[in-house]
């Protein structure tokens, strides 16, 4: 019997789950696509955070009407990126923007993995009535156009921050489920999981302490390319009038209220354009880094 | 093969089912509301209850769903509250314009994206191969809203080539088609390129192709004879799926372009809680993809002998 116990490989201690996670993003070094993707997220978290220090300008403040890049304030200070139709400085509403997208989109995907992982996690380890039920119901929402999806949603319960993170996680638990759920398939006949089950530990527990830190590797890719497609969902929602409610500085929204203007002051729209997409591509780059460089090991 | 067939078609009908049943909830639980939307909010308390006696809203619920139920099926979508016309007379002509846009797209994106995605999957890691994967991230990056903005920011105001709208009230015109379909396919080009990629990549590594070139045949024919055909099966599900995903681009370009579609129509009946619309244009949506989805399914059985006769 002492045989047996000693030949079961033991669950992977919750210090060196973090020493692998610290390790692989240290071989992220090595992928020069996951570098700059690395930075660039960096580069708006570090914008978002220091947010009241480096704004010239209050974000809700109307200044100077139309202003074009790089023009002198009367009052003192230079609008960098211009000014917007209502005189708002473009630069600092961009700074104050990237604190709203940073803190709705990860709030989001949270949500979403909580409820994603939960119904996975259920699906994969019962198996039988949980995963069949769970899977039609995942395959039913995933069948949706996800813009329209998170159109009828919203136009339903209208569209408020809070409402935003309930589409989101409504619309993408489902994909987040099915990758959970794939990767506890493969884990549940595990060594580590036999033993805790003789041990007696609850269902619950074997799920959460002893599968769900072994299937991280491929959630934390898929969290980062899920957090680019979050941020494009509130850009989208926000370009389409359907986010949220003006006027803090979001960035989709920024885009389409000045979007008709962009014959003639081009700037009001291109730099919010490029602050998305430099975020998007951030996330996707860094997914991309990070799963060549998981692949390698 | 048949069983499969049926069992897919079966399974399509219960969703269609299950989402038809959510939508009815989501939108007509109570009847309220749905008088509401209908007569507006100014409406008088008299008018809601005579116009909900005379729709049948006092009638139980099942009872409600299964004669909405059957009126969609016939085709009866009730009236647009905003264009005051049964909605099937808005709804077709406008699918038809966005089938154009879809049609265009395909025609290009599909030929460009395999093209990019067997050219970069021939030799893993070769200069090539980069420069395809990292242009389609960036590509794939840039949000249809951002690269709306900038490709007219380009075409429309820079060189002044291409008009900024793609209303067509003047006919049917290719130069305003050109935007639309320029931002739909590189946004979706990247993803069906890296799949190809990923696809041709792996086939190359296996024996049969390493014993094609090991038998002297040449590298033109390996490719195009030997590991093409069993490289292009998983593209073409994700190709099928596309058609799930261009019904989500398509709402964004047709809203910035103005151009008289689907997508634009199911916004704006949103954003006016057009009631009936929104109902007939997501059923129509849910059911497009579910047909692609069903077809991708039944077609990769078919092209893929593997799963065929097993």
């Amino acid at each position: 019997m002492s045989n047996i116990i000693e030949t079961v490989t033991p669950a992977p201690t919750p210090e060196a789950a973090f020493m692998r996670a610290l390790k692989s993003f240290a071989l992220l070094r090595e992928s020069t696509p996951g570098m700059v993707g690395a930075f660039l997220v960096l580069f708006w978290v570090i914008v978002a955070i220091l947010a009241p220090l480096i704004a010239p300008f209050d974000p809700l403040a109307t200044l100077q009407p139309m202003a074009k890049p790089g023009t002198v304030y009367s009052m003192g200070g230079t609008f960098w990126l211009g000014t917007d139709h209502l005189g708002r400085d473009i630069l600092s509403r961009i700074i104050y923007g990237s604190q709203t997208v940073l803190f709705y989109a990860p709030l989001a995907t949270l949500c979403a993995y909580t409820l994603g992982i939960l119904m996975g996690l259920a699906a994969g380890y019962h198996l039988g009535w949980w995963d069949i039920v769970l899977s039609r119901i995942s395959d039913i929402i995933l069948s949706f156009p996800v813009l329209v999806l998170y159109i009828i949603i919203i136009a339903t319960i209208g569209s408020s921050g809070i409402n935003i993170i309930i589409a989101i996680t409504f619309a993408s638990a489902p994909g987040i489920m099915r990758i959970v759920r794939g990767l506890v398939l493969d884990l549940r006949n595990r060594d580590y999981v036999a033993a805790a089950q003789t041990r007696g530990e609850s269902a619950l527990y074997i799920m959460l302490v002893e599968i769900l830190p072994n299937a991280r590797g491929p959630l934390i890719v898929d969290a980062c390319l899920r957090l680019g497609y979050v941020i494009i969902t509130i850009g989208v929602l926000g370009f389409l009038g359907l986010g949220l409610p003006p006027p803090d500085p979001d960035w989709g929204g920024m885009i389409n209220e000045t979007r008709k203007m962009a014959m003639i002051f081009p700037h009001m729209t291109i730099f919010p354009v490029i602050a998305i997409s430099s975020l998007i591509l951030g996330f996707n780059l860094l997914a991309d880094g990070l799963r060549e460089v998981s692949l390698r090991d | 093969m048949l069983i499969m067939i049926s069992k897919r078609i079966g399974f399509m009908v219960l969703t269609m089912l299950v989402v038809s049943i959510l939508l009815f909830l989501l939108l007509e639980y109570s009847p309220g509301n749905v008088a509401v939307k209908v007569l507006g909010p100014y409406s008088s308390e008299e008018a809601r209850q005579l116009w909900l006696e005379r729709h049948g809203y006092f009638e139980p619920l099942w009872w409600r769903y299964g004669s909405w139920l059957g009126n969609f099926i016939n085709g009866e979508f009730g009236d647009s509250v905003r264009f005051r016309v049964p909605v099937s007379e808005v709804l077709w002509p406008r699918l038809w314009n966005t089938a154009i846009l879809g049609f265009w797209t395909f025609a290009i994106m599909i030929p460009l994206s395999l093209i990019l995605g067997v050219l970069a999957g021939m030799r893993e890691g070769s200069r090539l191969d980069r420069i395809i994967s990292v242009g389609s991230i960036i590509t794939t990056s840039v949000p249809e809203f951002a690269s709306t903005v900038l490709l007219s920011a380009i075409f429309v105001f820079g060189l002044k080539w291409l008009p900024g709208t793609s209303s067509m009230t003047s006919g049917f015109e290719v130069k305003q088609m050109i935007l639309p379909v320029m931002v739909l396919i590189i946004y979706d080009f990247g993803y069906v390129a890296r799949m190809t990629r990923a696809s041709m990549a792996e086939v190359m590594t296996t024996h049969y192709i390493r014993t094609a070139i090991l038998k002297g045949l040449p590298y033109r024919q390996v490719i195009m004879k030997h590991a093409l055909r069993n490289a292009l099966i998983a593209p073409f599900t994700v190709i099928m799926l596309q058609i799930n995903w261009l019904l989500s681009g398509v709402i964004v370009v047709e809203f910035f372009f103005a151009y008289k579609g689907f997508g634009a129509l199911l916004l704006e009946a949103s954003l006016n809680q057009d009631i009936f619309v929104i109902e007939a244009c997501a059923m129509v949506a849910v059911f497009v993809a579910v047909a692609s989805q069903t077809i991708a399914d039944i077609g990769y059985t078919y092209l893929n002998p593997r799963i065929r006769f097993t």
